[in-house]
């Protein structure tokens, strides 16, 4: 099975990859408070990107609607908790399915009737902004006035609850994004990655190769929707705090895919490559600004475009391919 | 020889045209047929409703003993019957190689399994050498034959071929009708082919279907065919024989 996974990889490539995890694991030994919330945030844009990856860069189905499913997966978790104790990784057991679900009726009602292209990025955008007014109104979610998770002052990491320091929420995430990483690769070796590839390619000719196109993207949706939830809940732990206003505004799914784009649709590293540049080189020019005793508000997002920007005229396969030709990495096949 | 694949009275009609007009044909199992005509006689509409595009207005299909007129397309290549596109499309960002591993993955589970066969058909095809090139890269002739390739990767029992001489220079030509030569001799494949050069139809064809606005004008040997005086009318022409 490993020998599979890292078959095709050049020696090079796995000895960075190795340095580069060693690195991340031992990253908060020696980051401050703040840089620590910086990786947390990148590990975290890592992880769902690699999440909504599958269905564009793998399946070729754009969704502009994961906000949905991180919002759904933070709600459902935060609520068993706050209404029944139930703690967050039982949580998951619920909060999974109803984002899968969630992903499987989207998918369903697209697949089925042959919505496609920016007919189904619409539709996802829909359903996200239907759920953002729903839970407004939910009273059991705390309506537009929010969802709070009770906060008191941790004297030790209470893993099974996800009460605790930062760098306990960093090496659950660190450990989220390695795993997605390696499923995704083996995904993309597997039955079911040559077919959505054949799909995002040519979904005529994926048909007429015997392809059940239908099937295969309700997989895609469902692993995809699947993933981001579990990040979901981890958000909600994380911030304590739940707003639909926030947590399903399309702002956040374009957040997501942001780091994909930029580091490299499809590929496996692009989503991470895209999460430290966007997160990290925004986050180190917020920082700079502030150190520089210049007050800008909004000068991440004017970076955010400028970086979608010279991406898409420079770089429009992503970062990642591009320096993967530059040093030499990367598969073996061209 | 029993029919392997019996087209009954299809119609099929696309507002008021009238695309395709109660056809019958059979192909038998292990010939090489023919479908010729001039544009917009019909023939890839005909090819579509073999191959599950959409289903005929009227009349039935039945390959190997089964109705199949009506299934979509993927149940259709399951079934054994496997095509190419008139315009072809390979998968453009994938490798050589791995465009023709989604076709044999269709009956097989492991990719390992399935690039054995890919490797198998991409000799066949003469693109082994170049199975790491990415498909977009490929000259046009090389293109035509991936498709083939995909498609017999498959497994089928019948394959449709949309006009994959079309384009190619004669040499090329000839060498896709050596390859489909030894395809149908060797392995039994069955063939159905859409074709324009006549070249290539007179070389392959075991029987001859004439189509000419929707309609079946001739069938038979090639021999017979193409002296008859319709077919030479409405699409050979008087040289073409001469």
């Amino acid at each position: 099975m490993i020998a599979r996974l890292i078959k095709d990889v050049p020696g090079r490539a796995l000895a960075l990859l190795g340095a580069l995890l060693l690195a991340l694991v031992a990253a908060p030994l020696v980051a401050g408070d703040y840089l620590l919330t910086v990786l947390i945030l990148i590990l975290y844009f890592a992880y769902i990107g690699q999440a909504w990856n599958i269905m564009m860069g793998f399946a070729g189905q754009l969704s502009l609607g994961h906000a949905l499913y991180v919002g759904l997966g933070a709600y459902t978790a935060a609520s068993l908790y706050v209404h029944f104790g139930i703690g967050p990784w039982l949580g998951l057991l619920v909060a999974v399915p109803v984002a899968a679900l969630a992903g499987a009726i989207i998918g369903f009602l697209a697949f089925r009737f042959r919505v496609a292209g920016v007919y189904f990025a619409i539709l996802t955008i829909a359903v996200a902004e239907f759920a953002r007014v729903g839970f407004d109104h939910l009273s059991w979610t705390g309506e537009s006035s929010g969802l709070f998770l009770p906060v008191a002052q941790f004297t030790h990491n209470d893993l099974w609850h996800l009460r605790g320091h930062p760098v306990m929420f960093y090496y659950i995430l660190l450990v989220a994004t390695v795993v997605a990483f390696v499923f995704c690769r083996a995904l993309l070796q597997s039955r079911v990655g040559y077919f959505w590839l054949a799909i995002r390619e040519d979904e005529d000719a994926a048909r007429s190769a015997g392809i059940d196109v239908f099937h295969y993207k309700m997989i895609a949706v469902v692993i995809s929707a699947a993933m981001t939830s579990f990040a979901g809940v981890i958000y909600a732990f994380y911030y304590n705090n739940l707003f639909p206003e926030q947590v399903f505004h399309i702002s956040r799914s374009i957040e997501i895919i942001l780091g994909p784009i930029v580091g490299g649709i499809g590929t496996l590293f692009g989503p991470i490559l895209g999460a430290v540049v966007l997160t990290g080189v925004a986050e180190t020019l917020t920082a700079a600004l502030a150190a520089a005793g210049v007050d800008l508000p909004g000068a991440k997002q004017v970076f955010y475009g400028i970086c979608l920007l010279l991406v898409i005229t420079t770089l429009p396969d992503g970062v990642w391919p591009w320096v993967c030709k530059r040093v030499g990495l990367g598969s073996r096949k061209k | 020889m029993s029919a392997f694949l019996s087209v009954n009275g299809v119609s099929k009609r696309f507002r008021g045209l009238v695309a395709v007009d109660r056809t019958s044909f059979e192909v038998p199992e292990g010939g090489i047929f023919a479908v010729i005509g001039p544009n917009g006689a019909g023939k890839t509409t005909l090819f579509n409703m073999i191959a599950g595009v959409f289903p005929p207005d009227a009349g039935t299909i039945t390959f190997a003993g089964e109705r199949i007129d009506g299934l979509p397309p993927d149940r259709i290549c399951r079934r054994g019957i496997g095509r190419t596109f008139q315009v072809v499309g390979p998968f453009p960002a994938l490798s050589v190689e791995d465009d023709v591993i989604v076709g044999a993955l269709l009956h097989r589970h492991h990719v390992g399994d399935a690039r054995v066969r890919a490797h198998e058909v991409l000799r066949r095809l003469d693109l082994y050498d170049k199975r790491d090139q990415r498909a977009s890269s490929l000259t046009l002739p090389d293109r035509k034959r991936l498709e083939v390739a995909r498609s017999l990767a498959t497994d089928p029992k019948l394959l449709l071929l949309d006009e994959v001489m079309a384009g190619l220079r004669p040499t090329e030509t000839d060498r896709m009708v050596a390859i489909l030569h030894g395809l149908n001799r060797e392995t039994g494949l069955t063939i159905l082919l859409i074709e324009h050069v006549m070249r290539a139809v007179m070389a392959l064809a075991s029987r001859i279907l004439v189509l000419h606005h929707g309609a079946a004008i001739a069938e038979g040997l090639p021999e017979q065919v193409v002296r008859e005086p319709a077919v030479i009318d409405s699409y050979l022409g008087v040289e073409a024989i001469t």
